[in-house]
């Protein structure tokens, strides 16, 4: 029963790791802070960043190896920091130990003018990508840098959007109106200039060839650009650019209601649907000390674990459609309908069903809401097995993808990779099973790994995937517990309103729990969860109000666009766009 | 003997009769890939959804004929006439049935080879001309298929010249009333078939098209008539490499029962449904791949079902 109000707990004794800096650095080199998801959170100073960073990932026993994000806090407006140093821009490093299964976060404080401290692109060069965001978004400066520049907004963007002083909406700014010399100093912008990028345009026996690939083109799942080097076919190297997706999903969070933003969480990854819900409402609910139901539990899960089939199968169709095969990805299409129509009869949407809820579910499971899942049970491990015969067994397909865009594990940690990208390189790491939420921890399933880490393996891995996703999903379905949908808590949206009619109090409460939204207490909180493509967290800030003071997703697929010119160089452009379909992204996942 | 066997009337025929063929390919490949994939395919307009074609015809001729401001004009315009041209013309020789067909020619099955290679101006010339990288991609795709390609083409048939000793199509066809050459050649005819694939850049070997990683490759920037006239020009290089292919192994319009043509119909019709079904069967393999696939794996065969062929050949002759 978790009707009972749990009050998150500050942390008392030190962690190991902190104990262990402590003793290196001094104790008087941290600021320890407490947060409500009681990862490590620790505040230095920029000089002593790098040495930090460096003792964390090489030196400490069982190191932090992944830089597992990078982000700012505009924190000039905050007004709950008891206990944190005085900071203006906080730039905040979240790293990750697979040895331990531990967290940490470090922070460093900025002022207001001229923000900036050393780059850390030379501790990770995965810190390239995050540093250029958090430049673009907060107008924090990294020296050292090798090529800051916007990434998300496009180059003639005037000011840094997340910062509170930017406004949010059209509404707030002076109309827009584009003229001529405007358009042609945006159409200038978008042109490619190799220079910028350290590139020759001659090469020792023949120039080079450059290939602007997307943000238009058939196999760049959605508006993505890649800028390519080439020599003949043969990539010599490559640009991604990313941002023609960008939608402001982190400012929006910091204008919707804790409540009301949950619909914009499944349109981050929107082939994950209400999988997505789940890292934020998690997120809420550790600041809200809300304990969810056993049952709520259950749904979830099995909600996410079909929302998961339907990625992975339209992952696998469109896998084998960019390597030529025309016909799988209409079969999966259509297996995938099922997997909608399954989703549609409990939570009457398809691809966005922005079911999960502060507290619980939307609604309760209908009557009758097991048997199409049995029946999809029974039928979905013969169309596998079909399709294996056809896609994965297929000598040419696998003569296209084996060996092709490989990695080693050591890569794949080095620039945060996570998910079936991770898992295909050979390394056991599922957060299910490592540190399992939302009652991961009573499901039977196997975690498939690979050992190639090429595309094919990718694939292989997310195939299988398909097969415990269905396992899972069959324990929630023989396992479903009785009792209540959601929690029982004043915080839950929408609120309980079993006795609104009865005493003035509860109308009262639930009058102003609708209209403005539940009262988050104070705090921070990330919460991550394996999503479809990889590890999807949620950094919620709470500065005691009805909307969050900084909403930080960190999505998968922001990191897996970054290792691309590492996995294509020296391949052909068939290769590229292998690697492209093994990656398993959509651009709104990585440009939020 | 070189003599025309066809009077205007049989010739307009023929012309019509392959145009019709193709344009009907449209909605036979349409149909059948939905089939195959658990789709309906077209099939609103008109019965079957037959007047597809009439309705994409009438689409094809409206639409913008747009020449991109950046193309090389001439050229441009003069790309997609060249496949048409050189695949009607190569149905000059195809042997429909005893006394149907335009000539009757001595050389019939280097013709053939002949205009099959003259088919790759047409991309080459359209990805040039184009001015446009993707373009430029394909039609060197294209260049390097159809030169490689040509090869093992050339090669497998002479393994059914030797059989019949002639270069004559009707004589080859009557050369096959003991027993289809697909038997005998079957090895000819493996490498015929793939080749012909390649030749007429139909997925899986859609190489200079490809449209997953060059969008629409060499014809990238047509629209409009001259995107319809590579459209239709590939349908007739599918609708050739069928009738050549039953032609040359599989016994022409030999057959019991039935008319001459219509056995000679029958068997393209199929030979263009196999066509079909490759399409949506295979992934496509890699540009480096195809190539090295041709050298090192058809070339050898070919040469020694060649060598074979010859050394039977002579024994049976001795």
């Amino acid at each position: 029963m978790g009707h009972q109000i749990v009050a998150s707990e500050p942390v008392h004794d030190v962690p190991a790791v902190v104990q262990k800096l402590q003793g290196r650095f001094g104790a008087e080199a941290f600021v320890i802070q407490n947060t409500c998801d009681n990862i490590p959170t620790l505040w230095i100073d920029k000089d002593r960043l790098h040495s930090v960073l460096r003792y964390l990932k090489h030196y400490i026993d069982r190191p932090f190896g992944v830089l597992y994000d990078l982000t700012g806090i505009d924190e000039r407006v905050r007004v709950n920091r008891d206990g944190q140093p005085e900071s203006a821009f906080t730039v905040v490093y979240h790293l990750l130990s697979y040895q331990r299964g531990q967290d940490i976060r470090l922070k460093v404080a900025l002022p207001e003018t001229n923000p900036a401290l050393p780059s850390v692109t030379d501790v990770w060069p995965a810190a390239n990508w995050y540093e250029r965001e958090a430049w673009d978004m907060f107008g924090i400066e990294f020296d050292g840098h090798p090529n800051l520049r916007r990434i998300i907004l496009p180059p003639t963007w005037e000011g840094h959007p997340l910062r509170k002083d930017h406004p949010a909406r059209a509404t707030e700014m002076e109309p827009f109106s584009l003229t001529q010399k405007k358009e042609d100093a945006e159409q200038e912008a978008l042109r490619f200039v190799p220079e910028e990028w350290g590139m020759k345009r001659h090469g020792e026996e023949s120039d080079f060839m450059f290939l602007n690939l997307g943000p238009n083109h058939p196999s760049a799942h959605g508006v993505f650009r890649i800028a390519l080097q080439l020599d003949g076919e043969e990539i010599v190297d490559a640009v991604p650019d990313i941002g023609y997706h960008h939608r402001g999903a982190e400012k929006m969070g910091e204008r919707q209601s804790w409540h009301t933003y949950i619909p914009y969480t499944d349109r981050v990854d929107y082939l994950g649907g209400s999988l997505n819900n789940l890292p934020y409402v998690l997120a809420v609910e550790k600041m809200a000390g809300i304990e969810v139901p056993e049952r709520a539990e259950v749904i979830r899960v099995m909600i996410s674990e079909l929302y998961r089939i339907a990625n992975h199968l339209l992952f696998y169709g469109t896998f084998a459609q960019d390597v030529g095969q025309l016909s799988p990805i209409f079969y999966m299409f259509a297996d995938r309908e099922r997997v909608f129509s399954i989703i549609e009869s409990i939570t009457g949407a398809r691809m966005h069903s922005s079911f999960f809820r502060i507290g619980g579910v939307a609604m309760d499971l209908p009557e009758g809401w097991a048997k199409p899942i049995r029946e999809f049970i029974d039928y979905f491990p013969p169309r596998l097995d079909h399709y294996d015969k056809m896609v994965m067994r297929n000598g040419v397909l696998q003569r296209r993808t084996q060996g092709v865009g490989s990695y080693t594990t050591e890569e794949a940690i080095e620039w945060g990779v996570t998910g079936p990208g991770l898992r295909a390189t050979g390394f056991e790491w599922d957060y299910r099973k490592k540190r399992p939420y939302s009652g991961y921890d009573r499901f039977e399933f196997e975690i498939p790994i690979g050992s190639n880490g090429d595309c094919y393996d990718r694939c292989a891995m997310r195939v299988e995937e398909l097969r415990q996703s269905l396992r899972i999903i069959e324990q929630c379905l023989d396992n479903m517990p009785e009792g209540p949908y959601k929690a029982y808590h004043p915080l839950t949206t929408p609120p309980p309103r079993e006795r609104t009619m009865h005493d003035i109090e509860t109308l009262i409460q639930h009058f102003l729990n609708v209209s403005w939204g539940p009262v988050i207490p104070a705090g921070e909180a990330s919460v991550c969860v394996e999503a479809t493509k990889g590890l999807n967290s949620y950094y919620l800030i709470s500065d005691g109000g009805t909307i969050s003071y900084r909403t930080r997703i960190r999505t998968p697929s922001f990191a897996h666009l970054q290792m691309i010119p590492l996995m294509c160089r020296g391949l052909m452009i068939a290769d590229l766009i292998a690697i492209l379909a093994s990656i398993d992204f959509v651009m709104a996942d990585v440009d939020r | 003997m070189n003599e025309s066997i066809g009077s205007p009337l049989q010739i307009a025929g023929i012309l019509i009769g392959v145009i019709l063929t193709a344009a009907w390919l449209i909605w036979v490949e349409r149909r059948m890939i939905g089939i195959w994939q658990d789709r309906l395919g077209p099939n609103r307009v008109g019965p079957l959804g037959l007047g597809q074609v009439i309705a994409d015809m009438i689409k094809i001729f409206f639409k913008d004929d747009w020449i991109p401001p950046f193309a090389d004009k001439a050229v441009f315009v003069i790309a997609p006439v060249i496949i048409m041209v050189t695949m009607l013309t190569a149905f000059v020789v195809v042997p429909f049935a005893p006394g149907i067909g335009i000539i009757d020619f001595n050389f019939g099955l280097l013709y053939f080879l002949a205009l099959s290679s003259l088919a790759v101006y047409s991309a080459v010339l359209a990805g040039y001309a184009s001015n446009n990288k993707y373009a430029l991609l394909g039609a060197l795709r294209a260049a390097a298929q159809t030169v490689s390609y040509e090869v093992f083409m050339g090669l497998s048939l002479m393994g059914v010249v030797m059989l019949s000793g002639s270069f004559n199509l009707r004589e080859i066809v009557e050369a096959q009333r003991d027993g289809w050459f697909c038997i005998s050649q079957f090895f000819g005819l493996l490498v015929f078939l793939i080749a012909a694939v390649a030749e007429s850049h139909r997925s899986p070997l859609d190489l200079p098209e490809a449209e997953q990683e060059l969008i629409a490759g060499f014809h990238t920037e047509y629209s409009g008539m001259k995107f319809g006239m590579f459209f239709v020009g590939e349908y007739l290089g599918v609708t050739l490499s069928s009738a050549m292919i039953v032609t040359l192994f599989f016994g022409g319009w030999l057959g019991p029962v039935l008319p001459p043509l219509v056995w000679f119909c029958l068997k393209t019709t199929i030979g263009i449904l196999f066509f079909v079904l490759l399409r949506a069967a295979l992934p496509r393999p890699r540009y480096d791949q195809l190539m090295m696939f041709g050298w090192k794996v058809m070339l050898p065969i070919a040469l020694v079902n060649l060598v074979a062929t010859g050394g039977v050949a002579l024994w049976l002759e001795s």
